[in-house]
């Protein structure tokens, strides 16, 4: 069965770029500014994040998500500026997120887990059941979804955070370090489910891992200290890179180039 | 579903399934066949006179399977949690809730113990009920205590109905509780920490708007101990505040709380 459109999903698209921030600044913190002054304009597609540890991307995508409001700038969702919404409803029912750590209740199975979020996300009640059996069926967790949260294994734990992210069919789906615990033959699953998710929402997949985005990703960011370095395809990314720069691939020699010509990498780490 | 049903004829051809029938006929037949009962029952007695080999076939195959369905153990059923309970409590609460309840039972214990003369004559049930509901209120909102805030925060539901309805299903099982223990004691009347409790339930909300309903709970529990619970410990005279003159008092305060809440309803959309 196919899943039931909602009104939003079947409304004709009225703007150019799913996300798009101008000039946007977010704190982490009271004080420090993680990300700032980013220009960034992303639409349908998997977009790799990349960036070394304390770059901000975790504060980016919590503030993709709407946990965190932006300090100074634009905030575009869906061509609405989040800054000026009152109510962030609407635009929060379409988005999926699963950040870094995330907390869950440890009695909860699997599927009462996905199915409070579900209903948090203000999925309608009659798919809710359905809804949740598809998204545990993609992460191949189907298996499992009655056990109980606290008797998972830490990749299933994270399977289980890419169900509840994907239950509501998201338009925006903001995944940060989502391959953290997965065995080699999970994340090669993960990948081939990126691709098919790319192909209709625009995802962001936050992580350190560059062969995950050579892999999956068909746009990759790369982001230092809250700013913008680069923004283009896999290719791109390989091409600034030649022999002379450290790494053991293209994309690893094309990261450290253009990190280096940022001049953002300080120390030997 | 529909008054038309399949001809005798196209349900034995189907059933012998050696006749080529067109793709949108099969189609047609096999849709109604799945919403129709009455041909399903005609095709059940056309398979067992049309197409005996294909009903032995079915036989065998259930006979062979039969021993091992039987062996197959049934997984042992799980009490599921009703769905409308996570909608209104989460597991984060129920710890704080127990705990509320249990302070309750430990206030009527010194209550009986006849402790209540150290208090200013007060009972300490009567001492504490107005801040009680505050603690679980504090734990159902709180990204501290509550393991999946980080979750919730960036859903739909996240927001002042959420916050309100936990704030309910505390209130719903603190003051049945509060009621009862007041009326075996006798020591307090509803009217004298009701609203109290109800006012202080709704300015905790309301300044949670501001610095969180967490921080604003323990900010007013806080007042609360020092500014009466301690007095009167001192041995003072019966707390002024919970004088049933008071009344109009806390019903101001219950009634501004509420309009605070009412006017900031947008700045709950973050724990």
């Amino acid at each position: 069965m196919t899943p039931a459109l909602s009104a939003a999903d079947a409304a004709p698209k009225t703007y150019a770029w799913e996300i798009r921030a101008t000039g946007l600044s977010v704190r982490a913190g009271r004080k420090k500014i993680a990300v700032d002054g980013l220009d960034l304009s992303l639409g349908t597609g998997a977009h790799g994040l990349l960036g070394p540890n304390g770059a901000g991307k975790t504060t980016l995508i919590r503030a993709l998500a709407t946990v965190l409001r932006p300090a100074a700038g634009e905030l575009d969702l869906f061509g609405s500026s989040v800054g000026a919404l009152a109510d962030l409803r609407a635009v929060r029912r379409r988005i999926g997120y699963l950040p870094q750590e995330f907390g869950y209740y440890k009695r909860f199975t699997v599927r009462e887990f996905v199915e409070y979020m579900a209903w948090l996300k203000e999925v309608p009640k009659a798919d809710v059941p359905a809804a949740v059996q598809r998204a545990v069926e993609r992460v191949g967790l189907a298996d499992q979804a009655d056990q109980r949260m606290k008797t998972l294994s830490g990749g299933m734990l994270r399977r289980a955070g890419i169900a509840q992210a994907i239950v509501n069919d998201p338009a925006v789906l903001l995944l940060d370090e989502p391959t953290a615990g997965l065995d080699p033959a999970q994340r090669l699953r993960f990948r081939e489910l990126l691709q098919e998710l790319g192909r209709e929402a625009c995802v962001v997949v936050s992580t350190h891992l560059v062969e995950d985005v050579a892999a999956a990703c068909s746009d990759v960011v790369l982001f230092a200290d809250g700013k913008l370095v680069f923004q283009g395809t896999p290719q791109d990314l390989a091409a600034a890179g030649s022999p002379e720069h450290p790494g053991d691939s293209p994309l690893e020699r094309g990261y450290s180039a253009l990190l280096h010509n940022s001049e953002q990498q300080k120390g030997a780490w | 579903m529909s008054a038309e049903h399949a001809s005798m004829r196209l349900i034995d051809d189907y059933a012998r399934g050696d006749t080529q029938l067109p793709a949108d006929t099969l189609w047609a037949l096999e849709s109604h066949l799945e919403t129709c009962a009455s041909c399903r029952s005609r095709l059940a007695d056309s398979v067992t006179n049309e197409a005996p080999g294909l009903a032995a076939l079915v036989d065998t195959v259930r006979a062979g399977l039969e021993p091992q369905l039987d062996a197959a153990v049934q997984m042992p059923s799980r009490l599921r949690r009703p769905r409308w309970v996570s909608a209104w409590l989460t597991p984060a609460m129920t710890p704080w809730l127990l705990m509320t309840v249990a302070v309750t039972l430990i206030a009527l214990l010194l209550d009986a113990a006849g402790l209540s003369g150290n208090f200013g004559g007060a009972s300490p049930l009567l001492l504490i009920a107005p801040v009680l509901p505050l603690c679980a209120v504090a734990a159902s909102w709180s990204r501290g205590l509550d393991p999946a805030y980080e979750l919730m925060a960036s859903t739909a539901r996240a927001g002042l109905p959420l916050l309100l309805r936990r704030t309910t299903s505390v209130l719903a099982v603190v003051l049945p509780v509060l009621l009862l223990e007041g009326w075996l004691t006798g020591a307090m009347t509803a009217a004298q920490w009701l609203l109290p409790s109800l006012a202080f339930t709704s300015t905790a909300l309301a300044l949670g708007s501001v610095v969180g309903v967490t921080r604003a709970a323990i900010g007013l529990a806080a007042a609360w101990g020092v500014f009466v619970v301690a007095p009167a410990w001192a041995g003072g005279p019966s707390p002024l505040a919970l004088r049933l003159d008071q009344l109009p008092l806390w019903g101001l305060l219950l009634a501004l709380g509420t309009g605070v809440v009412i006017a900031r309803r947008k700045a709950y959309s973050a724990l």
